[in-house]
Formats: C-alpha cells, structure tokens, sequence
C-alpha cells in the first residue's frame, strides 16, 4: 500500500511544526500536475528538435549559396 | 537579516509552507537548499504566495547547461536539483520578495541553480510577480509538478528590516 503524501506547515509565530496528509483534491490535483508536466517536457523537446532542424535547414541552404562557415557562424551563432 | 523559521526536512513532503508570516519586516528572503524526487536533472521551485496559483506569472533567464533562453511561466519559479541529478546534491536558490506587507502587487527575485555534474543542470534569474494585492501572510514552496522535496531539503526564511530613514537596512 502506497502512503499518503503529505506537506509540512511551519507557523512563523509560534514556531509549530505540522505534517499534514494531503487530502484526495489535493493528491487528484497533483496527479494532474504530474501528467501536464510529461506534456510539458515532450512539447519542450519536440520544440528544441524542431529549432535545430530549422537551423540545420538554414545552414544548408546558406552553404548552397555559397557562403562560407565564417559568414554562416556570423549569421547563426 | 533575522531568520524568521528554518526548517530541514527529516522526511521527504509535497510542498513546506511558512504560515503565519509576521507582517513586521520591510521585505522576506528564503534561502533554499532542496532535492526532488522527480525523474529530472532539475526541477522547479513553484512559490505561491498565500496559496495562490492565480494571478502569478515570471520571466525567466535560463541556461539548461547546453543552451540558453528565455521564456514565461504561469507561476512564479526556480530552480532545483531533482532525482536524476549527481547523488547527494542538492540547488541553491535565494528568493527575495520586497514589500511583502504592502497592498499592491508583489514581485518576487529568485537567483537559482540546479546542481548537477553532468552537462544538464539548470542555472536560473527570475523576475516574478503576482497580481494579488494582499499582504503575503504565508508561502508554499512545491514543484508544480506533483513531485515530493526529499529529506534534507531545507529552507530558511528571513525577515529584512529596512531603517527610520527607509533606505539602510537595519537588521
């Protein structure tokens, strides 16, 4: 059996300390957070890839014109 | 600078939450040393002032280690190490929130690093700001992502006093 998650509460004024099971909302919404957060990490990646093809693109295309790696590099980075 | 609460976890929680914050003190500043449980070289620092996850947005500087950029989050966040970092290390991130007591918008400044020896590691500024207009009374430090802090975690958080003339900082 998997245990209950909790969170800890620290009260500045008295200094008192308390670890709080999470409530069913709260494991729900952390269940959500945890997919949305694999949705978020695949589109960043898909988006990285698809930046460097676009600039791998770009570099092909500049050396067809026959420009060389120095004037490429100064245009691309 | 005097430590309001500090707190090292003797067991890995979801989320640590300064609750009761005095209102006494010019501006806060958290000092945060933490580790996640998520399957990541890094992970993020969520900071919801008062609970909230509305109205909070930042810009973010970030260099993952290969690359560099800059981007919003829909909340207010830094950066740490997580589960797949080296073994035992943990991100250093400081979290100033002036004028924390005042009726008007809050920004947030988070200076943060991930740690990581490996290429993969997350160095961050942010510029945070919620739009809640309430003073900060309390503050909940998650990861947004479902993830647990795991032991050792610590944070501290600090009160700043600012002197009569408004200017020097006193204590």
């Amino acid at each position: 059996m998997t245990e209950t998650p909790t969170k800890l509460i620290i009260n500045c004024e008295t200094g008192e300390r308390q670890i709080v099971e999470l409530t069913a909302e709260e494991i729900a919404e952390r269940e959500l957070m945890q997919l949305q957060a694999i949705a978020d990490q695949e589109q960043r990646e898909a988006d990285q890839a698809a930046k460097e093809a676009a600039k791998a693109s770009a570099v092909s295309k500049l050396t067809a014109l026959g420009l060389d790696a120095d004037e490429i590099a100064a245009l691309v980075g | 600078m005097q430590v309001i609460q500090h707190q090292e976890l003797a067991s890995a929680q979801a989320s640590i939450t300064f609750s009761s914050i005095p209102q006494t003190f010019t501006d806060l500043l958290i000092v945060f040393s933490g580790r996640s449980d998520r399957a990541n070289s890094f992970d993020n620092i969520r900071v919801m002032p008062n609970g909230a996850s509305t109205g909070v947005s930042s810009r973010i500087l970030f260099g993952s280690g290969s690359a560099a950029s800059s981007f919003t989050e829909a909340y207010v966040s830094g950066y740490t190490a997580a589960n797949s970092a080296t073994s035992s290390t943990f991100g250093n991130s400081s979290i100033y929130i002036p004028n924390y007591a005042g009726s008007t918008q809050k920004s947030f400044s988070i200076d943060s690093v991930g740690e990581n020896n490996a290429t993969s590691s997350a160095q961050a500024i942010t510029a945070g700001l919620w739009t809640g207009t309430d003073p900060i009374t309390s503050i909940v430090l998650d990861q947004g992502d479902g993830s647990n802090w795991l032991q050792y975690t610590s944070a501290t958080l600090y009160g700043i006093l600012k002197g009569s003339d408004g200017i020097v900082t006193v204590s």
